[in-house]
């Protein structure tokens, strides 16, 4: 986050190829006996720099004839965004449907090639990856989908889409290991005796047990970090909460580094260590969780807070409302992108493409108000 | 539609009750191969006019059901075995099919869960819109459009995207124009189911405000139906909580959330978090809403209540713990705790 964010450019949209390849001269000179050799130091374990996924859109054949002078355009997901992810944290990635949360982790899981800047892990660049290391690196981050129905294979046993992973990338010697590891992730999400669910199916298991089971695919590979892209939004309250709790508890007794991507901030609060709030493809403040929910200071993230709604009748709050819908991620509005919607905007904030602001700690705000 | 005559089913005089709509121990069951599902039992509530009522509960407590025997719309092996739904003097229970179809839309509407997805994409939303207005009002489809563009304006959304495709629309314009159409035929009684489960926050927020003012202009009275303890705290005036297709507590919202009795209503609005309280653990209520085909005896809740006696197997009272705050449970014989 320390990097300051620079203005979009429409150079550095140009540079970009269609398909988003990687920077050739770069690709492949990281070998998996270097990841082997990589440590996490000061506890970064990501170090996402000025990260930025463009999709190109793809006019048909005809508007490609007439209009060939226009220049090619862009869904600007994820624009300019840099954070850390520290080792052993839950860091939660907030905001509302189109912000670029599941492209920013989807990206740092490599399901997604960035189009510019670059994810550190342990210190070393993700784009230069070679094939190898790169295979490696799958065992190190894994996904949690947001539905658990859809999302695991009906025809297959709880064992056997646990141990998958182990058989995909021959990590388990013999069958016995793989069964004790296989035993062991499925008793940690949560589903004891193991043994009374290893050899059921999917549609013999209830919603909160079928992501209990995803959990249990994701950590059997002992990853670094798990993406969880909206791992509660499908399940009943009672059952949410079980998987929070689970969540919190794999991040104190395994060291799991969590993402936990959410739409819900009152539930990032719940189990987060920080925050970043996203904004059509860009974090616009990030810090640790109760100081940026008592104290927020970017105004869209006030914004979100006033209007979360909270199970108590008496608690009459001011709630700011903001008028319209976020634009499109096509066409990013001039200066700080969150200025046509702003209840505190000034002349200036059209401008300016808003710097991260300290605001002490490890807090930060992107708007120039805050200098 | 020239419907001066009266229909003989219709009882002429009208019949006395609490409120604008007055539901009495209302029984819901639906029929499948295993036997009869206990859907909705024995579950009363009234709202008056202009008043907001939210319905919770986790999924399968029967809410939904509930709400679609008011407007009679259950599914065919779905039946209403007992109880009375008063509705302005008339008993919407006993109602033919033909008699309900004069209730629907122009009395009572509702904003089907989903419904926003479920519009058809190649007509203009504007005349999906204008659809009930010609069906009910027996009017001209241009003077039906007229009518559209001012429900686009009263709802929020520019008259000239009244002949959009529904795709053009983004989920929060598409949720207005469902809360346009409940609106098209000037209802006293709207029902809302989940109207804003699938959206963002901040448009959550956009429609719960839309709805509250229309209901203050509109003098329209409201039923919410919600998982979400938070929304009903903040939006309704009352309040039912149900759990396995009965009613466990019912009052204000204040005696829910600032006095709840029932050991059932006290976990659910503990597994909420309230982030303007101190940050803690948000509580899960264990093991599994009952299999309705079966119900426990007595208590339904009590399998999974932490405060469970002897006596729980028989069928608890409800007690009026304070005026207008009704609990379903057996402590309430020692008084309010």
């Amino acid at each position: 986050m320390a990097t300051g964010t620079t203005p979009t450019d429409a150079r550095s949209v140009r540079d970009v190829s269609a398909d988003g390849a990687r920077d050739k001269s770069l690709a492949g000179h990281i070998g998996p006996d270097d990841l082997a050799r990589a440590e996490v130091r000061d506890g970064v374990l990501f170090d996402v720099r000025d990260l930025q996924v463009f999709f190109p859109i793809h006019e048909g054949f005809f508007k490609s004839m007439v209009a060939r002078k226009q220049e090619k355009r862009y869904v600007k997901a994820v624009d300019h965004v840099s954070f850390q992810v520290k080792q052993g944290e839950i860091l939660a990635l907030v905001g509302e449907s189109g912000c670029g949360k599941t492209t920013t982790g989807r990206t740092m899981l490599r399901l997604e090639e960035a189009t510019g800047g670059d994810i550190l892990y342990k210190g070393l660049p993700m784009r230069a990856f070679s094939g190898k290391a790169l295979r490696e690196y799958r065992k190190k981050a894994q996904i949690i989908f947001q539905d658990p129905y859809n999302s695991i294979n009906p025809k297959q046993t709880i064992f056997d889409i646990v141990a998958e992973p182990l058989e995909v990338n021959g990590v388990t010697s013999s069958e016995r290991e793989k069964e004790e590891r296989v035993v062991k992730a499925v008793s940690e999400a949560g589903l004891r005796p193991a043994q009374e669910y290893l050899y059921r199916y999917p549609h013999e298991l209830s919603g909160g047990q079928r992501q209990r089971v995803c959990i249990a695919g994701a950590t059997v590979l002992e990853p670094d970090m798990i993406v969880a892209d909206e791992p509660v939004a499908s399940l009943d309250v009672s059952i949410r909460n079980d998987i929070l709790k689970l969540m919190v508890e794999q991040k104190d007794k395994l060291g799991v580094t969590y993402l936990f991507i959410t739409h819900d901030l009152s539930l990032a609060w719940v189990i987060s260590d920080r925050i970043a709030v996203m904004y059509l493809g860009r974090i616009v403040e990030i810090g640790d969780t109760e100081e940026v929910v008592a104290n927020p200071r970017h105004p869209y993230t006030k914004a979100l807070i006033s209007v979360i709604p909270v199970p108590d009748p008496l608690a009459k709050r001011e709630h700011v409302i903001l008028a319209g819908e976020t634009p499109n991620p096509v066409d990013i509005p001039s200066g700080c992108r969150f200025h046509p919607r702003c209840p505190e905007a000034i002349d200036a904030c059209r401008e300016i493409d808003p710097p991260d602001v300290h605001i002490g700690g490890d807090h930060y705000a992107a708007c120039i108000r805050l200098k | 539609m020239s419907a001066t005559a009266t229909t003989p089913s219709q009882t002429p005089e009208r019949l006395e009750h609490k409120g604008l709509i007055e539901v009495r121990d209302l029984t819901t069951r639906f029929k499948l191969t295993q036997g009869w599902v206990r859907a909705v039992e024995k579950v009363s509530f009234w709202v008056g006019p202009g008043e907001s009522l939210g319905l919770a509960g986790e999924s399968g407590c029967g809410k939904t059901t509930a709400a679609l025997s008011i407007l009679k719309l259950l599914p065919d092996n779905g039946k209403i075995v007992s109880g009375e739904i008063l509705f302005d003097g008339k008993n919407l229970a006993k109602r033919t099919e033909y008699g309900m179809q004069k209730i629907r839309w122009k009395e009572i509407s509702m904003i089907f869960q989903g419904a926003m997805n479920a519009l058809n994409p190649v007509t203009e939303t504007g005349k999906q819109i204008a659809e009930p207005i010609i069906l009910h009002e027996g009017i001209s489809e241009k003077q039906a459009m007229v009518r559209t563009r001012e429900l686009f304006d009263l709802v929020g959304i520019s008259q000239k995207r009244v002949m959009d495709f529904p795709h053009q629309l983004s989920g929060g314009m598409r949720q207005r124009a469902m809360i346009a159409m409940a609106l098209a035929c000037n209802p006293k009684l709207v029902i809302g189911d989940e109207p804003t489960t699938a959206l963002d926050v901040m448009v959550q927020a956009q429609i719960l405000e839309l709805i509250e003012r229309l209901r203050r202009e509109l003098d329209l009275s409201f039923i919410l139906i919600s998982h979400d303890l938070s929304v009903m705290a903040e939006t309704c005036d009352k309040g039912v909580i149900m759990y396995a297709g009965e009613v466990v507590e019912s009052g204000t919202v204040a005696h829910l959330f600032n006095n709840p009795q029932h050991p059932y209503t006290r976990q659910l609005i503990k597994a909420f978090p309230n982030i303007h309280e101190r940050r803690e653990m948000v509580s899960s209520i264990q093991g599994d809403p009952p299999n309705l085909l079966d119900p426990p005896p007595g208590c339904g809740f009590s399998p999974r209540c932490n405060m469970k006696t002897g006596e729980c197997v028989d069928d608890p009272e409800t007690f009026e713990v304070e005026p207008g705050h009704f609990v379903r449970c057996h402590l309430m014989k020692r008084g309010v705790s």
